[in-house]
């Protein structure tokens, strides 16, 4: 079972990335779970969703405590949330920046999600929305297939815009 | 065909299918999205139904015993307070036998402010005359609300069936689900008693010490047939659409020496559990109990049994344990655990049972032995 | 009202409240039924409010506040029994518990701050919500109209009632301290603009609520033992009201509404106007 960790602000749309990412998943024939962990509904609020993936029904509800991977698409959530939390040795991060970070003891890779969705035009509220960028970029880290991913958008999404953003999002990223 | 929900939406997408003429209902975390989702489908065509937004949920019941005694397929959703707020008039729907389906997302009650996953909530509405189900996956959200339609407009039954599943666990968590054509699994609604003028009647009228008893017999006469009904409609519907339920769902309990019985996403995690012990040289397996109401015969005969309540029932104990003590005479180790949303893992189920002690309560977090 | 509550950026409830309590000084207790404020509070074992803050069950605010009101009455205390109820816990579920206490002339201070929809659950409709509102329950826009609380509540007599608005908050301060003055049942509409249920930017909750003041669709009076006074600024737009659609438009819950429901609203605001305009010159 591979669990990935979510991290965002209410209103940027990081349950929706986890709700991409388990329908990628399932295109890609394997079983998903992806929740939301949050208390009353408030626009700013730091997020944190969760997707497991296995190849067979997932039969855990209890919170992920050892992720495999954490991704992160606001940095300023990193001030009031350890992100790396109970990250597994040599665990994977993703993180929503035009800078490279480095993290020891895990593989961090970075693309500048927010610059990707502006240049995109896909902007809701005034807020970039960077939840079918990172798609792209988690399909060039091998955690669902580009083809599946893409798949996903479009189902949730009638704009092509969007899966503009993921595939600039997988060419932009260095593996 | 296959796609990601969560349960509340799954919930949503059944009622759809079902194509009841009204729904009355009143928003409360956790159960909004299930309101939303039917608005949505009511006001972009997909729904014929009339969306009635309730002041309350006292009136949401009452509105849909209104709408269901003139016979039309009715549903509401609710939670905890809500549910609470209800009760009267969930009592009124089961005594007025009607067919009426409620989702109850299970979160607890206040104070203080609570809303997370708890089972009290529907638990105190066990003595009303409502059949209950819980599920523990979001596809067997779906399924269990397809079913309880059938199930309480049948003939033998006509009683209201409350569909339960837990709060932000099962409610908002997404997991794949499968919708199905339904064709003609649920039969067309038929009330023999509904309001007609030109057969005019008084309906609920006062009632003395030597007719209502019999009234509240028949309540339970059903509720006996109901089991029936169950088991035919389950079976029709692996037989139609490949998924089996039962009364409980079972994992490597046939040759178990303890059995772990809990209902909702905690029966579906015991099984996690299970098979941790048995790695471990433990012969454990899990019960999952769906249907509390009717309830259920258990087969735990000669097994040590651990029952895990999401609920308690204050000076006495936790619920289930003393539903399935009181049904089997049967001696065992009831864990309080999951309170108010209270995280329970795989480890912690496996914890019970490995530090368990026959005939005594423990307060999973108070760590007391009581 | 203590720094850091939990309240969403740009919430004017907090705004106002802040008022509210400034007015009604420590020797103040809130009651408080399921609504975003039961939020803003925070979470246990830290509360953000420098008085005893009771909550209590959606429905029940009023009567709640009518026994504590008794009690301490009967003990010769003079402690301020505040209920300060969202527009779901008043209109609609509350209803029937406000109108019994108000009937039963308890000596209470009743605000209701109305953010127009069931904010606290995510924004589904409520009785406050406009006509041609965009709500999660109401996805085209409410058939319904507003439901006139103001009139409910005159109809019940009380010795003061006053509406307010969030971006007015001296105005708030003002009628807080006045009406806490009477004994008896008082009652104040507090318009709350609220950017995630009205869909605006959350710096212009302010502008918002000036907007709904300038254009009618808000009406800023007192009726004190049922004198009808109407506020200046309400005065001002009706010499010279904003074309509605400055309200309108800005907010994305009326994107979309068809220009029939807008022009009922027009109608709805003149004939508000109409009738304060009369009352309050009948009164006079």
């Amino acid at each position: 079972m591979f669990e990935v960790r979510i991290h965002s602000r209410g209103g940027q749309g990081g349950v929706t990335a986890a709700r991409l990412l388990a329908m990628a998943t399932l295109h890609d024939g394997k079983y998903a779970t992806a929740c939301p962990f949050y208390s009353a509904e408030r626009r700013g609020e730091p997020i944190v969703s969760f997707v497991r993936i296995d190849d067979t029904p997932i039969k855990v509800y209890s919170q992920i405590r050892q992720p495999d991977m954490v991704v992160v698409l606001d940095t300023s959530v990193m001030d009031v949330v350890d992100v790396l939390h109970g990250l597994k040795k040599g665990g994977r991060i993703f993180i929503n920046s035009a800078g490279k970070r480095e993290f020891a003891g895990f593989e961090c890779r970075n693309v500048d999600l927010t610059g990707i969705a502006l240049r995109e035009k896909l902007v809701v509220s005034g807020s970039p929305i960077l939840n079918t960028a990172v798609l792209g970029a988690l399909a060039k880290m091998g955690i669902v297939t580009a083809d599946s991913a893409k798949k996903a958008i479009r189902e949730m999404f009638s704009d092509e815009r969007n899966v503009n953003a993921a595939d600039a999002a997988y060419k932009e990223m260095s593996v | 065909m296959k796609k990601i929900a969560t349960g509340n939406k799954a919930v949503a997408e059944a009622v759809k299918q079902a194509v009841p003429t009204v729904v009355a209902a009143y928003p409360i975390t956790p159960q909004t999205e299930i309101v939303e989702q039917i608005a949505e489908f009511v006001t972009s065509g997909q729904m014929s139904a009339r969306y009635i937004a309730v002041e309350s949920e006292h009136s949401a019941m009452a509105a849909c015993i209104g709408a269901s005694i003139t016979g039309v397929r009715t549903f509401t959703a609710t939670s905890s307070h809500g549910l609470l707020y209800m009760h009267e008039m969930t009592n009124w729907a089961a005594g007025a036998r009607l067919p009426i389906v409620m989702a109850n997302v299970n979160r607890s009650l206040g104070p203080g402010w609570n809303i997370w996953a708890e089972h009290t909530d529907a638990l105190q509405e066990r003595d009303t005359g409502w059949l209950q189900v819980y599920v523990s996956t979001v596809q067997e959200a779906y399924d269990a609300t397809l079913m309880a339609f059938r199930i309480a407009e049948h003939n033998d039954v006509l009683l209201p069936v409350m569909v339960n599943l837990d709060g932000f666990l099962l409610s908002h968590i997404m997991q794949p689900v499968d919708t199905v054509e339904l064709g003609d699994f649920i039969p067309a609604i038929h009330l023999p008693y509904a309001i007609d003028p030109k057969h005019p009647a008084g309906y609920g009228t006062l009632t003395g010490p030597d007719q209502q008893f019999k009234f509240r017999w028949d309540i339970e006469r059903s509720m006996r047939d109901s089991v029936k009904v169950i088991e035919e409609t389950e079976k029709d519907f692996a037989k139609r659409f490949g998924r089996k339920y039962d009364f409980t769902e079972d994992y490597r309990c046939e040759d178990a020496d303890v059995i772990i019985i809990a209902l909702g996403t905690l029966g579906k995690e015991a099984e996690v559990a299970v098979d941790l012990l048995r790695n471990e040289g433990i012969k454990a397996g899990s019960m999952r109990i769906r249907w509390l109401r009717p309830f259920p015969k258990l087969n735990l005969k000669g097994k040590e049994v651990v029952v895990i309540d999401r609920d308690y029932s204050f000076g006495f104990g936790g619920i289930v344990a003393n539903e399935i003590k009181a049904k089997t005479g049967i001696r065992l180790y009831s864990v309080i655990a999951g309170i108010g949303g209270q995280e329970v893992t795989y480890d912690d189920i496996a914890g019970f049972v490995r530090t368990r002690r026959m005939g005594e309560e423990f307060w999973f977090g108070v760590n007391a032995h009581v | 009202m203590l720094k850091c509550t939990s309240a969403c950026a740009g919430c004017s409830d907090s705004l106002a409240l802040r008022y509210v309590l400034k007015a009604a000084g420590p020797d103040t207790v809130m009651v408080v039924p399921a609504c975003c404020t039961s939020v803003i509070q925070g979470i246990y074992p830290n509360t953000a409010f420098n008085v005893p803050v009771y909550n209590i069950a959606f429905g029940a605010a009023a009567s709640c506040a009518s026994g504590m009101s008794n009690a301490f009455r009967a003990a010769g205390k003079k402690t301020n029994v505040i209920v300060y109820a969202g527009d779901g816990g008043t209109l609609d579920i509350g209803i029937q518990a406000m109108s019994g206490a108000f009937e039963r002339g308890t000596d209470f201070l009743y605000i209701c701050y109305d953010n127009e929809a069931y904010g606290n659950t995510g924004m589904q409709r409520s009785g406050g919500t406009p006509m041609g509102a965009r709500t999660t329950t109401t996805p085209t826009g409410k058939t319904d109209a507003k439901k006139d609380i103001d009139m409910i509540i005159a109809a019940h007599d009380p010795p003061y009632m006053a509406t307010a608005c969030a971006a007015y908050p001296q105005d708030i301060f003002r009628k807080v301290q006045k009406a806490l003055t009477f004994r008896g049942p008082t009652f104040l509409h507090i318009l709350a603009p609220c950017p995630p249920g009205w869909r605006y930017p959350t710096e212009k909750s302010v502008e918002m609520g000036k907007l709904a003041v300038k254009t009618g669709m808000w009406v800023l009076y007192e009726r004190e033992y049922g004198k009808v006074t109407i506020g200046p600024q309400s005065k001002a737009a009706m010499k010279n009201l904003l074309p509605l659609e400055e309200y309108l438009s800005p907010q994305g819950r009326f994107k979309g509404i068809d220009t029939k429901v807008v022009e009922i609203l027009k109608q709805q605001i003149a004939k508000n106007f109409q009738r304060l305009a009369a009352e309050e010159e009948a009164g006079a």
